[in-house]
């Protein structure tokens, strides 16, 4: 590898030694590519006329305080992750693979790689764990809609960890025709630097569209964190600013029970999918089932970056309940007539809370996605 | 003289049968008396594996019996006791842990412990040499030795830093792809000669042997010795007596010699 993939002690490149030729390819083909004017124009090209960037940042009008939204419900696809899968679409290309394999939670990795399997002409494969795919059915449609085989996993708890392990199974056998375009910006090196410089994206926009319109940096950026890669595109460009970084882990059904997702609240350093990372684990480390409400933050595991910004210092990390999500996906509906996912809702309530406390202060928050995907549960959920 | 040279150099014109078996599957009981089934069918040395909840390198076969310890309430503690039992019915027996990275950094002290158990060798599925480093120092210490995996598709300078760094074994793996008998292994004597080579310790294939031609070809393409997973396990999960296979895996291994002493 030419780079060490590390964050402080975190991250490295924690495969099957059948594994690395595989990435150490893909990390050549994404360095090549950064210093490639080609790949650059393809890039924005496409982010552009294709995916809908730059997306708008919007002042609430009516919820408290000044909170801004950063719309990535408003790209193609319905999140932010479309930004790096196109990224990493294209390296596919680079590197004469014709098929690509993911994971998804909730199932907006899985939608974001099933459009750009379609546009450019990929065999496409999602593995997405079967609790996931009873709780997703739109998202499996539409998935399958653009030509995707969806393969519902069964082992282990059956949400995403357990489609990620499928995955790299997959890919142990099948790396020479195939690209594993994983979906956050965690698991082996190269994929936590690689899809966090693809997802740079949201942040930099954020900061001159915020510089524009309130004519100074915000006081706090807050963002949801699963496996991170919204969270970390929104804060790479704000790391050098004095800015308050803040990331909103899933406190599922409370923080001091065994039903969440809060990783670097309740985890400990330990090393899953490719990464030393926190991992929510058993004092054997037996890696212990997670919930939340919302699919897409249902993962024992966490960006290596994020441990690093968490025990530097640099970010502070907290988190919201499925009720204080609900409740602020409903206040973000009626009051802003958005509907976000429950996801992004996340972020939301933890902002609301801030915002209540600082009237004054000005809030960037990673609206990471769309709540079409939610609306049915949502329906559920608030009756 | 470590056990695993020990017994490459007791073995003549045969190769070694490495028998692998997953610790408390399906039960701590059980899992005693499959061990020492396995040494008395014939068993050279004898891997194990400690099960761990996310086990990325295995197929269906190995998960299901890692599944099936964690639901006993098989802990890390107790796969240990089982090796150290095993170690105090069979001294000279070489006896390797096969398990994954969180399963040894969640433990502090997990390879000491496992020195102390009696275990042989240690090889981390999910530590490529290109991490190995850290755990290779603590392995020397404990008197542990450490063993990797080379494959069709590891570099030269790869197999030279498995060379440097592991002893008991190299873990020849005859395909690409997760442990487990449905898709038949290549026995390339092109690795073997790459891995030998590089001056890495006695190649062993594993993957894909749960027949005698397996063995055979296995042999026949230059590995000191084959190690056996999926197929043993299978008959763990179906109850059924593992025995008969190892005799005729192990029977297997005896068969160059036999040709060699024509």
């Amino acid at each position: 590898m030419r780079l060490d993939g590390r964050f402080g002690r975190f991250g490295g490149c924690y495969v099957p030694e059948i594994l690395v030729p595989a990435l150490e390819q893909l990390e050549v083909a994404f360095l090549d590519a950064q210093d490639d004017p080609a790949f650059a124009a393809e890039l924005n090209g496409l982010l552009a006329n294709y995916a809908g960037r730059p997306t708008p940042l919007t002042r609430c009008r009516n919820l408290p305080g000044n909170i801004y939204l950063k719309r990535e419900d408003l790209l193609h696809g319905g999140a932010h992750k479309t930004n790096q899968v196109l990224g990493q679409g294209l390296l596919a290309k680079r590197m004469g693979k014709c098929r690509l394999i993911a994971e998804t939670g909730a199932g907006q990795h899985g939608v974001a790689t099933a459009i750009v399997g379609a546009l450019l002409g990929f065999e496409t494969l999602i593995y997405m764990g079967a609790e996931d795919v009873e709780r997703q059915q739109l998202n499996v449609f539409r998935m399958r809609l653009m030509g995707a085989e969806v393969i519902p996993v069964e082992s282990g708890g059956r949400t995403l960890k357990d489609a990620i392990n499928e995955a790299l199974r997959d890919w142990s056998a099948s790396f020479e025709s195939t690209h594993y375009l994983l979906g956050t910006a965690a698991g082996p090196h190269p994929f936590p630097t690689m899809v966090r410089e693809f997802q740079r994206i949201i942040g930099r926009e954020a900061r001159a569209q915020i510089l524009e319109q309130l004519g100074r940096l915000p006081d706090a950026v807050v963002a949801c964190v699963g496996g991170g890669s919204n969270a970390i595109g929104l804060f790479a460009d704000f790391i050098a600013d004095d800015v308050r970084l803040i990331g909103v882990e899933a406190a599922g059904k409370g923080l001091d029970g065994d039903e969440h997702g809060a990783t670097l609240l309740r985890g400990t350093p330990g090393i899953l999918h490719g990464a030393e990372t926190y991992v929510l684990q058993d004092s054997d480390g037996q890696v212990t089932d997670t919930w939340s409400v919302s699919a897409g933050l249902d993962y024992p595991a966490v960006g290596p970056e994020h441990a690093h910004l968490k025990d530097s210092g640099r970010a502070e990390y907290v988190g919201a309940t499925d009720g204080e999500a609900l409740a602020a996906f409903k206040a973000l509906a009626e009051s802003e007539g958005i509907i976000c996912a429950f996801e992004s809702a996340h972020a939301l309530a933890h902002a609301i809370k801030l915002a209540e406390q600082e009237p004054a202060s000005a809030i960037l928050v990673g609206l990471s996605g769309r709540g079409d995907k939610d609306v049915a549960q949502a329906e559920r959920l608030l009756a | 003289m470590s056990r695993y040279a020990a017994m490459f150099n007791c073995l003549g014109g045969g190769g070694a049968f490495g028998a692998f078996l997953m610790l408390g599957d399906p039960d701590l009981e059980t899992s005693a008396t499959l061990l020492d089934a396995a040494v008395e069918a014939g068993a050279d040395m004898i891997e194990v594996g400690i099960p761990f909840s996310d086990p990325v390198a295995d197929g269906p076969v190995i998960q299901a019996a890692a599944q099936r310890a964690l639901a006993a309430g098989v802990r890390v503690g107790d796969c240990l006791d089982l090796i150290a039992a095993l170690r105090a019915r069979h001294s000279a027996l070489p006896i390797g842990i096969l398990t994954y990275a969180n399963i040894v950094v969640a433990r502090s002290g997990f390879i000491r412990d496992a020195a102390e158990a009696g275990a042989d060798s240690l090889l981390i599925a999910d530590v490529p040499a290109l991490e190995a480093e850290p755990f290779g120092r603590e392995m020397d210490q404990a008197g542990i030795e450490p063993v990797f995996i080379a494959a069709a598709n590891t570099p030269e300078q790869t197999l030279r830093r498995i060379a440097s760094l592991s002893k008991a074994y190299t873990y020849c793996v005859s395909r690409a792809g997760i442990t487990g008998t449905h898709l038949a292994g290549q026995f390339d004597s092109g690795l073997i000669d790459r891995v030998n080579r590089a001056g890495a310790p006695p190649p062993v294939f594993g993957f894909g042997i749960s027949m005698p031609e397996h063995v055979r070809a296995a042999l026949s393409a230059g590995a000191k010795g084959v190690i056996c997973g999926s197929a043993i396990v299978e008959k763990v999960g179906l109850g059924e007596d593992i025995t008969p296979l190892i005799r005729s895996l192990k029977a297997a291994t005896r068969e160059r010699l036999g040709a060699a002493m024509n």
